[in-house]
């Protein structure tokens, strides 16, 4: 009966040494949510800043922009997943993978044909696991993107939005991560940023708001060819940051939950080592008694 | 003299914003100055350097790599690629 109370005494030290590790990945991913939160909020100014110019320029001249139309000749579609780069985040690249076969399937069935693209070594090798041909890859701290990195991805498929047909060419490019509702929500989304639809976020003009006329400098459309890529490269960061405040704020929860799981199991070991040990004695009594008895009659 | 209101961002952060007395920017047809009652402009920026002249404190320079900016109603807007400070602290 010795054996089981030294098995019990060994689960109990590993699951504590689990329980140290699960702690510090909480408390780690903790002390970054706040930083990642503070990104998102920097960000926003440049984003507001680009919107505005985009919807200025849009609503004074409807200049037909390769990147505002639709393509019709070819029927190659570019998905972008947003993953992240560890696990122990519970179900968070679990759902967005999933959320990507359900938009890969319909995809499919519409009749197109998908290149995929894949940011985050999860999404990266869930697909070089299955044989899966990805059209590009990165991998790049993905709790913490910069825009460096971000700006990387935009040229990469704004690249493949306008190369020619014959060339790998896409028309549509839909981008899957997870939004940042709040601490305990996160929602993975799939948005479909190319071509261009309407401009989000477009203030309404007031009553009293007269739109201002515009000069444009070199040209309407030369100002519309520089910011829409732009608009593109933001809308991207965006979507890196807030991927990246979701991976923290689901691995911060998986890590609770397991924390808290150990430290149920511990309870659990140390009750079955008090009984067996129990059990220890008790026989040991016994057998003493029964001993001393055989002794007194003999 | 009405004032501007500036204010200057980059992609990750806001590097400065406030009043100022005039900027200077190198816009797509060459160096542009505005002072306050600008026409409203929409202008492409090119590699170079822009100049604040705030209303309080020393000028404010920056390095910048492209961008745009937007000048509507005593509002400018300048948008930055990437921008390196050359002279004078970021303030927002």
């Amino acid at each position: 009966m010795a054996g089981s109370q030294r098995v019990y005494k060994q689960r109990i030290k590993s699951t504590q040494s689990l329980k140290k590790m699960f702690r510090a990945q909480e408390l780690i991913a903790a002390s970054r949510i706040g930083k990642a939160r503070a990104r998102t909020t920097a960000a926003t100014p440049y984003a507001r800043a680009i919107t505005r110019a985009v919807s200025a320029v849009a609503t004074h001249s409807l200049t037909n922009h390769p990147l505002t139309s639709e393509r019709t000749d070819t029927n190659r579609v570019a998905v972008l997943v947003v993953a992240s780069d560890r696990g122990m985040a519970g179900a968070y690249s679990a759902s967005i993978l999933r959320e990507t076969e359900r938009l890969v399937d319909r995809l499919t069935g519409e009749g197109k044909e998908v290149a995929l693209y894949a940011s985050g070594r999860r999404a990266i090798s869930y697909y070089s696991f299955r044989g899966r041909e990805l059209a590009g890859t990165w991998s790049y701290g993905s709790d913490a993107p910069t825009s460096e990195v971000a700006t990387e991805i935009a040229d990469t498929l704004l690249e493949a939005f306008l190369a020619p047909a014959d060339e790998g060419g896409v028309s549509e490019l839909h981008i899957v991560y997870t939004q940042f509702v709040n601490m305990v929500t996160q929602r993975p989304r799939v948005v479909r940023m190319l071509p261009l639809e309407v401009v989000e976020g477009v203030e309404p003009a007031g009553k009293h708001d007269v739109l201002p006329l515009y000069e444009f400098e070199p040209s309407p459309e030369a100002v519309l060819d520089a910011l829409l890529p732009r608009y593109v490269r933001s809308r991207i960061f965006s979507c890196l940051l807030q991927a990246g405040a979701s991976e923290l704020a689901a691995r911060q929860r998986a890590m609770h939950t397991a924390t808290d799981n150990a430290e149920d199991l511990i309870r659990m070991y140390t009750r079955l080592a008090n009984q067996a040990r129990q059990a220890d004695i008790t026989q040991e009594i016994s057998e003493i008694v029964s001993g001393a008895d055989a002794l007194a009659s003999a | 003299m009405a004032q501007l209101n500036v204010d200057l961002v980059a992609a990750d952060r806001k590097i400065w914003s406030g009043e100022a007395k005039s900027v200077s920017a190198p816009a797509a047809d060459g160096e542009i100055g505005i002072l306050a009652d600008h026409s409203p402009l929409l202008s492409v920026l090119r590699p170079g350097t822009v100049r604040i002249k705030g209303s309080s404190g020393g000028p404010f320079e920056v390095e910048v790599t492209g961008g745009f900016l937007s000048v509507d109603a005593n509002l400018v807007t300048i948008v930055a690629d990437s921008a390196t400070v050359v002279a004078g602290s970021e303030s927002v």
